[in-house]
């Protein structure tokens, strides 16, 4: 690891805890360090449970990264916009109670208003509590910014992880069962019926090992591995 | 030490309050979306019991006629409800919502619909599982037509000794690379039928006396 500048896992990575509101320039940075420098995924190597276990194929992927999306976008702002009322030696506690009911009330919420996407998301929804990323950013950010850019961190750390999930999610589904966007229609609904695609002969059994536990720690190392390429291309560039 | 005792005081009185704010939003949340939780529940649950007995074959309230027997009565794992079909206050089929432990990895939760005139199948269909996707996932209707062979079958027209995998003798397909699974489904399936075959009768007979008193 000679290159630390760039893939540098900066936990603590709010710049000016003071936070004005967002200029250009410093948006730009949140969102390029949500969707590549720090990607929550490739970088922080936070969340990985979730991340690891639903990745199976490419709308189970997609769905827990809109659900992660939300949930980290309103736990973010909730955190930062209280963040002056928070004593800091209850602040751990307090992060853990404001992530279970955001996210039991978006739980609830998506059962009674879309029954069908809660039946797919449904299984992942919990899943979030435990995932690493939301806490984390709630101390490393949102506790020390304020609410637009604590808004556009969550909403861009989001992103970023989504982006890893689809694409390992795809990847997995791809080489496991030959096909992509399956089971499109408990998502997008019945438009959504005929996005299967068939990637290769109609025969092709499958490579299991991809759609197996191991097969997602492989992708992913894969891609954290073509990351480090590219930012190493642009380094000596 | 007095100076401690107050600090903790304060961050534990704070933490309580912030408690009590995420109390109140996640119990009026639960209130304003439990009805409506309660109806959709019940709408998926029609849904699925629909694929066993069509819509046209029975005109009671499908979901609502519900019994639930106790496992000792039954001796499966866990209490089965049993939701019964009726047309023109005639029995037509009672669907078992059993689950079986002996699959792979977990419970397994099938509906087992049985037409209560000859005792055959007429439908199965699996509602929840966790076996291992890509092997023991063909049992769902969606990845494959393996539950439908199924349909039909009934104690009569094939022999107890048919009711089991192929590698055991039986005349149930496994699927390549899983015969745990589809062992687990067809052995919960002949344990319904078994049950069905004795009681069936007496629980249809029970629920239209009921329905006649109302």
């Amino acid at each position: 690891m000679t290159d630390t500048t760039a893939t540098d896992i900066d936990l603590i990575d709010a710049a000016k805890p003071s936070g004005g509101t967002c200029s250009t320039a410093d948006c730009t940075k949140i969102i390029m360090d949500g969707l590549w420098h720090n990607n929550a995924g490739l970088v922080q190597l936070l969340g990985l449970c979730p991340l690891l276990a639903v990745t199976g194929n490419f709308i189970n992927g997609l769905g827990l990264g809109i659900a992660t999306i939300i949930t980290l976008t309103v736990s973010n702002i909730v955190i930062s916009s209280t963040r002056n009322w928070v004593r800091k030696e209850i602040r751990i506690p307090y992060y853990v109670l404001v992530i279970a009911s955001v996210v039991t009330i978006i739980d609830l919420s998506m059962n009674a208003i879309t029954p069908q996407l809660h039946s797919v998301l449904g299984i992942f929804i919990p899943l979030i509590v435990t995932n690493c990323v939301i806490i984390g950013r709630a101390e490393a950010f949102a506790s020390k910014n304020k609410v637009t850019r604590a808004a556009l961190d969550g909403f861009m750390m989001g992103l970023g992880f989504t982006i890893v999930l689809v694409v390992l999610g795809g990847m997995r589904e791809l080489i496991g069962s030959g096909t992509l966007f399956s089971d499109a229609s408990v998502m997008f609904g019945s438009i959504a019926e005929n996005w299967t695609l068939q990637l290769f002969y109609k025969d092709y059994k499958g490579f299991l090992l991809a759609i197996l536990p191991p097969g997602a720690f492989l992708g992913l190392g894969f891609i954290i591995a073509f990351k480090n390429i590219v930012d190493k291309k642009i380094k000596n560039n | 030490m007095r100076k401690h005792l107050n600090v903790m005081l304060k961050a534990g009185l704070s933490l309580t309050f912030f408690a009590l704010i995420s109390v109140l939003f996640v119990s009026t949340s639960e209130r304003l979306t439990r009805d409506k939780i309660i109806e959709n529940k019940a709408m998926m649950l029609r849904q699925a019991l629909n694929e066993i007995v069509p819509p046209q074959a029975y005109d009671n309230n499908l979901v609502e006629t519900k019994m639930v027997l106790s496992k000792e009565d039954t001796g499966f794992v866990k209490d089965t409800p049993v939701f019964f079909a009726m047309k023109n206050k005639q029995a037509v089929a009672a669907i078992f919502e059993v689950i079986t432990l002996k699959g792979y990895s977990g419970a397994i939760k099938v509906l087992v619909g049985i037409s209560a005139r000859d005792k055959s199948i007429t439908g199965v269909r699996i509602v929840e599982h966790k076996e291992t996707p890509g092997l023991g996932d063909k049992m769902e209707l969606r990845k494959s037509n393996w539950v439908l062979s199924f349909n039909g079958k009934s104690l009569s027209n094939q022999s107890l000794q048919d009711w089991q995998v192929r590698k055991d003798g039986g005349q149930f397909d496994q699927f390549t690379g899983a015969t745990i699974t589809p062992r687990a489904i067809v052995n919960i399936v002949k344990s319904t039928l078994l049950y069905a075959q004795t009681h069936l009768d007496d629980l249809f007979s029970k629920q239209l006396t009921k329905k006649a008193n109302q």
